[in-house]
């Protein structure tokens, strides 16, 4: 039953060739509200960045996204399905990359990417192929025997977004990928992030770099949990009248700090 | 719904795969696990002595005789007693008691070797420091061994016959009646649990720990993949660990193993699962490896008390034997015991072997209900 359901959805999803949609997304915890009633539509190929203070709901709104939490009401379409009706379909369409280091440690470079690519079933003779290409593609074929655990940061960043692609998702989540990277990290990180999207991959991702945002199609604002802007990064810039993404930015922040005090 | 269980069942291999290749990098854990048993099995074998011998005995021998030698001699050679000097009056032999130089004393009287010869019943006094009751039991035992080999031979001497009744003692299956024949067999049983409870509690809290849950679970992986991957390479761990125990048990105390082997591996099975099922739960209710830890010490403390590992449950009060009758193993022990010292077989031991298999499919069961594929 859910299974036809979601088939039916998919096509239309297809059809208005949109990644993500919600309405009135919402997320209570107790008497907070962590995400208030959000409405997205992320079309396909898009690279969507999700920008606000902390605490201003991203990562709930990437958690529920990926159904790692369920939204306490409204509904969110990824891929073309329902996430609160059928999250594990979901999963099997989408690439993740939390905020904290998520991978093994104590597993080499390659053995991480065996085992994310083999739960996606990219297995066998395929499996073994696209994997040489990604760790080729990423530059990590000289440190493929290393263990996870001893990379810096901007390699574990670069073996997480490997691991979270092989399968060929239709969208990754990027949660804070590059923060405490170095800036040639972030640069490479980010041609990388250009070159999946131009070939059809969706990016959602949060970030804290403005020189990150300014790279993204379109940019959500978010503030305590409710949508503040949305469009281009040239028309926000409009919209609040300010010259850069990082002024609107501090603004925010600084009305966030306002209120709380 | 056949593509969603193909998913899931093929999520297994990377999951196991993938638990083997972080086992193979934790040498620590692995010499853990054989370590741990090995260790604990010299430790329990060698010190928990429930006959307690070579206690201080101490004599007060007002009668002075051949007879009253012989009855102090006879205390001695039961075993229990390492003689520990002659005391001159009551008030020294108190004093040796209570400051701890002696255990036991005899007082043989002035009249003993008289009423003896006048054929009357000769009485000696035996005073026993009863603050430990197992010290004091054995000794008690002990002095009326000595007092009943004394009396035989007396009337064999005085050629009016045999004792007129006499019961010969038939130990069963510990003929010689050593504590670590007992003790070994549910050591297996003890230590088996305490591993693979600890160990399961905190195999996914220490995923959770690390923040390599979340990346898990949002992978299209089944929630009975994770929990089968993470507890079938320690089933394997148990078993092990059962054979480093027997091994060692048999080459250092000699416990016999009279029943079947392949039995004895295949009731292990459940009760191996159960106890990861066990540590599974666990795992769902805590946050923190510490927790589980605390916890698992939480569980073991009644299974070490109430089981029958060391005391009998018949002898508990009625509540100690319901909480006995909820634990595995308790069950497991009359298995351990009934196949090694007993050598019987599943026509004696079929009822704890479905209870095992009742709890394995309970735990487990549970185990798979609770664990949610999700952040909350």
């Amino acid at each position: 039953m859910s299974n036809d359901q979601s088939v039916k959805s998919a096509k239309s999803a297809d059809q208005s060739g949109d990644a993500v949609i919600t309405e009135r997304l919402r997320k209570e915890y107790g008497s907070l509200v962590a995400v208030a009633g959000l409405d997205l539509t992320i079309p396909r190929g898009e690279v969507f960045g999700l920008l606000g203070p902390n605490g201003s709901g991203k990562t709930t709104t990437i958690r529920m996204l990926t159904g790692l939490i369920a939204p306490t009401s409204g509904s969110a379409v990824v891929a073309g399905i329902d996430v609160v009706a059928n999250p594990e379909a979901v999963r099997r369409r989408i690439g993740y990359m939390s905020q904290r280091f998520g991978l093994y440690e104590d597993l080499t470079v390659e053995e991480n990417l065996q085992f994310y690519s083999e739960l996606y079933g990219v297995i066998g003779e395929q499996g073994r192929k696209r994997r040489k290409d990604i760790l080729e593609e990423f530059g990590l074929a000289p440190r493929k025997d290393q263990l996870a655990g001893a990379l810096s940061g901007g390699w574990k960043q670069r073996l997480a977004l490997a691991c979270a692609t092989t399968h060929r998702p239709d969208l990754v989540f990027l949660d804070e990928p590059t923060a405490g990277v170095d800036p040639a990290a972030r640069r490479h990180f980010w041609r990388i992030i250009s070159e999946r999207a131009h070939a059809g991959l969706t990016v959602l991702v949060t970030t804290h770099y403005m020189d990150e945002a300014e790279r993204c199609d379109r940019l959500a604002l978010l503030s305590r949990g409710e949508l503040i802007a949305i469009g281009t990064p040239s028309e926000i810039k409009r919209q609040f009248g300010m010259d850069s993404i990082e002024d609107v930015f501090i603004s925010l922040q600084e009305k966030d700090e306002g209120a709380l005090t | 719904m056949s593509v969603r269980t193909r998913l899931q069942r093929w999520t297994l291999w990377p999951m196991l795969w993938k638990e083997v290749a972080q086992l193979r990098r934790d040498r620590f854990t692995v010499a853990m696990m054989v370590g741990i048993p090995a260790l604990q099995l010299v430790l329990f074998g060698y010190a928990i002595q429930m006959e307690v011998r070579h206690q201080k005995l101490v004599v007060l021998d007002q009668a002075q005789t051949q007879e009253s030698r012989l009855l102090a001699q006879a205390l001695v050679n039961t075993g229990t007693f390492d003689f520990a000097g002659v005391v001159h009056s009551r008030a020294a032999l108190e004093q040796e008691l209570a400051a701890g130089r002696a255990r036991a004393g005899i007082v043989i009287p002035h009249r003993f070797t008289r009423d003896l010869v006048r054929g009357r019943g000769a009485e000696a006094q035996f005073v026993v420091d009863a603050s430990d009751p197992l010290a004091a039991n054995g000794a008690i035992a002990a002095a009326g061994q000595a007092a009943l080999v004394r009396s035989q031979k007396i009337v064999e001497a005085s050629r009016r016959g045999a004792a007129p009744v006499s019961v010969v003692i038939q130990p069963l299956y510990n003929p010689a009646v050593r504590t670590a024949v007992f003790i070994v067999p549910g050591i297996i049983g003890v230590l088996l649990s305490l591993t693979m409870v600890l160990i399961a509690s905190m195999a996914v809290v220490r995923e959770r720990e690390r923040g390599t849950l979340e990346q898990l679970v949002v992978t299209p992986i089944g929630k009975s993949s994770i929990m089968l991957g993470k507890m079938l390479p320690y089933l394997l761990m148990g078993y092990v660990q059962i054979f480093v125990i027997l091994g060692l048990g048999s080459l250092l105390f000699h416990v016999p193993f009279r029943g079947s082997l392949l039995l004895l591996l295949l009731l292990s099975f459940p009760f191996i699962l159960a106890s990861l099922g066990v540590g599974m739960l666990m795992s769902t209710m805590v946050r923190t490896q510490a927790q589980a830890i605390q916890l698992g010490f939480f569980y073991m403390l009644p299974n070490i008390l109430m089981s029958g590992f060391m005391f009998p449950i018949d002898a508990m009060p009625k509540v100690a034997q319901w909480i006995a009758a909820l634990m595995p193993l308790t069950y497991f022990l009359e298995v351990l015991r009934g196949i090694l010292l007993k050598g019987v077989g599943l026509t004696a031991l079929w009822p704890q072997a479905l209870i095992l298999l009742g709890f394995t499919v309970l735990l487990v069961l549970a185990a798979t209900v609770r664990f949610r594929k999700g952040l909350e």
